[in-house]
């Protein structure tokens, strides 16, 4: 066990570098770098001008000098005015240290946001605070509704009522978030006035229900139905297994059957199902946060890419890529765990 | 002037519809009387979920085909009176009936929507088609040699596999990367796939008869180098086959988010097929690896494959929407469902407008879910055998 998790980690540590490696081969991109320059100079730079500031704040040293200075296993070296001789930061509004120093993601430094203008440490911890609360609800909503679902729908299956559930699974995947996002505002805040179309008020205030119903059922919809057709098919399988009928037969009535003997074991392949759904509910996470301005990660993504920020693209598509990592791992152990006929060796 | 009733419009969205309705009547028509003969086509008419799968999907192909009879609008135009215009609203000069509305910039919802399935319909199944070729072509020989070959691109797969969709989209659909050469060459490399593809497939079938195998592959050779120069160089010589800039970008982001998820289903596929007798028995034929995976192992794969093909073309459809919901590659002016959503789900538009977000909404929704019922159909009906 502990060789496969220490592979697994290795594997895992290779992806994060491969990935991070390629989102900053894109943000570094000419015209984006060209962008930034025009942003960050005077409005009426020459390209002369534009091409000066690359090289005195160092994005036109080697590729892979900067990389390593991203990351912090080559020292970062301060800028100093050609003018003055004097040291100063690359940008006004983040601190550098005057001499050089290792001072990448693996010492904690994620570098400085340009949309935001403050470090991006300062910055990216709320707006995953924010988005946590947001997943933690989905959540809560989520997995047990689908787990419902797929239980009753799979434990007759063909029934009628397994086939309106179905039916109704089916329907909530062809249903993106934007798409219910646009329905749900329009019936619930615009038509009735029910509830709140916007859940800014949600970081200033609070969570409450009148600000954050619309949010999390916008996003519980579309994964529900994949979580409760999985949980459907398992459910399914095992009620045909032989010890499900050996307890019917012993005379048990049909709901210990499913609650007693069914159900633990229905349950271990959607464990893994809700695990993988992490990687989608960040695509919900930025489709949502747009619609309702809740200012959490995916909006910090969505500003920060739209605004030419790289080094807030690069930590917001690390944290992301660490976290698709994450759920895999844990599911892949929290499955060989859960279920006994697997061992690994 | 007054607007129409609600019956009114929805007799006159039917109405507008015609050329849609004859077409579902033949295919509907033609599908009930040949059932017997048309295998597993037919026999999705017999199952209330494939019906309704058909009946949805099919409605938005005809109407892609047919937008240029159904809408009374062209999608840019704007009829300055009727911005934000209730559906139903009459323009005072044509008496035309706005049978949806009019949007924040005053253009016809209604015949935008119908727009909208045509480039949803264009896109959406070329591109989930190219992604199966691309994962087809990968995922055999992963699965069938295993070892290194099969480390290396899963590997490759699940790289591309843990980075969150909408992050590669913003990094791979931007106006700035289309100075670079990034786009073209990956299309270059992904509409390489099926052109080499056929050619295998044809000299692996028809080797012991050169004569024929010639035929073959001078017709995919002539044919993909045609539509290859059109697409990748945009340098079609008979200027028929041209693709803008930003619709090859988004094509190609399309492909590669979608590859690897098939790449990994073929594999499984493969590994499955392989301990089949009808393998061993072409192997102690002598047959080559690559006739054993294109003629021995697909064909044999074809049920699962044509049901995932479903579902990825409607999941291409929501990355679509997804991309025009974020103003990524497509034109600010373009009809497709994605934009008009985002168009109309701005927090005033769609508190006061709601009808210019809800519309598009639904068309894709409606089209989504049509292509999961046939996906549910066609898994019915195959497992039935």
């Amino acid at each position: 066990m502990f060789g496969f998790m220490l592979r697994r980690f290795g594997v895992m540590l290779l992806t994060m570098l491969c990935l991070s490696f390629v989102v900053f081969v894109f943000v570094n991109l000419e015209p984006n770098l060209r962008k930034l320059a025009i942003f960050q100079t005077e409005m009426r730079a020459s390209d002369q001008d534009l091409e000066n500031w690359l090289v005195r704040n160092g994005y036109r040293d080697n590729f892979f000098l900067r990389y390593g200075r991203w990351i912090g296993i080559v020292p970062k070296q301060p800028v100093t005015d050609p003018a003055t001789g004097e040291v100063v930061p690359r940008f006004r509004f983040c601190d550098e240290p005057a001499e050089s120093t290792y001072s990448g993601v693996l010492q904690g430094d994620f570098g400085c946001s340009t949309a935001y203008r403050t470090t991006v440490g300062e910055r990216l911890p709320e707006a995953l605070k924010a988005t946590g609360i947001l997943m933690f609800w989905v959540m809560v909503v989520m997995v047990p509704v689908a787990l419902i679902i797929g239980v009753l729908a799979g434990m007759r299956e063909g029934s009628r009522l397994d086939r309106s559930l179905t039916f109704l699974s089916i329907a909530s995947t062809a249903t993106p978030e934007y798409v219910s996002g646009v329905i749900f505002s329009a019936i619930f805040a615009s038509w009735l006035g029910w509830l709140n179309g916007s859940a800014a008020t949600a970081i200033t205030k609070g969570v409450s229900f009148y600000n954050f119903t619309l949010p999390v059922m916008t996003m519980a919809i579309y994964g529900i139905g994949y979580i409760a057709r999985m949980t459907r098919a398992s459910m399914a399988e095992v009620m045909t297994a032989q010890y499900i009928r050996t307890a019917a037969l012993k005379g048990l009535n049909f709901r210990t059957v499913v609650l007693k003997h069914a159900l633990r074991n229905a349950l271990i392949a959607p464990f893994t199902v809700i695990m993988l759904q992490f990687p989608w509910l960040l695509t919900g996470v930025v489709v949502v946060e747009s619609i309702f301005n809740y200012k959490g990660f995916g909006y910090l993504l969505v500003q920060a890419a739209s605004n030419n920020d790289i080094d807030m693209v690069l930590a917001c598509g690390l944290v992301s890529v660490a976290l698709v990592l994450l759920t895999q791992l844990i599911s892949d152990i929290g499955y060989a765990f859960l279920n006994p006929r697997i061992r690994v060796s | 002037m007054e607007p129409i009733g609600i019956f009114e419009i929805i007799i006159g969205i039917i109405v507008r519809f015609w050329p849609t309705w004859l077409g579902l009547a033949a295919l509907f028509f033609v599908g009930l009387t040949f059932r017997r003969r048309l295998g597993l086509f037919g026999q999705l008419f017999g199952s209330s979920v494939g019906v309704a799968g058909i009946f949805l999907c099919a409605f938005w192909l005809f109407t892609a085909i047919f937008a240029h009879i159904i809408a009374p609008l062209d999608p840019r135009v704007q009829v300055s009176i009727m911005k934000n215009a209730v559906p139903g609203a009459i323009d005072p000069e044509t008496s035309m009936v706005f049978l949806l509305g009019g949007d924040h910039l005053a253009r016809d919802v209604f015949s935008r929507m119908v727009y909208g399935a045509r480039i949803v319909l264009t896109i959406a199944p070329a591109a989930t088609l190219i992604a199966l070729i691309v994962g087809m072509m990968l995922g055999l020989p992963a699965g069938y040699f295993g070892g290194k070959v099969d480390n290396v691109l899963s590997f490759l797969a699940n790289l591309v596999l843990a980075f969150p969709v909408i992050l590669l989209f913003y990094l791979l659909v931007t106006p700035g990367i289309m100075d670079t050469p990034i786009p073209y060459v990956m299309a270059g490399l992904f509409f390489l796939f099926p052109i080499v593809f056929f050619l295998m497939l044809f000299w692996m079938r028809f080797g012991s008869r050169p004569e024929k195998a010639w035929l073959y592959m001078a017709v995919t050779l002539v044919i993909g180098a045609w539509v290859y120069s059109g697409l990748v160089f945009d340098a079609d010589p008979l200027g028929i086959i041209s693709i803008e800039p930003n619709e090859l970008n988004i094509f190609v982001a399309v492909v590669f988010a979608s590859s690897p998820g098939v790449f990994r289903i073929v594999r499984g596929l493969t590994l499955d097929i392989q301990t089949r007798d009808y393998v061993a028995a072409a192997q102690t034929r002598g047959e080559k690896p690559w006739y054993i995976m294109l003629w021995e192992i697909l064909p044999n794969a074809r049920g699962p494959l044509i049901v995932d093909a479903c579902l990825r073309i409607g999941y291409t459809t929501i990355l679509l929407g997804t991309l025009g919901f974020f103003g990524l590659g497509m034109g600010p002016e373009s009809p497709d469902w994605g934009t008009a959503i985002k168009d109309g789900s701005r927090v005033a538009q769609l508190r006061l407008y709601f009808w210019t977000g809800v519309t598009p909404a639904v068309a894709l929704m409606s089209l989504v879910l049509g292509l999961n019922l046939l996906a549910d159909g066609l898994r019915e009906e195959s497992l039935k055998d």
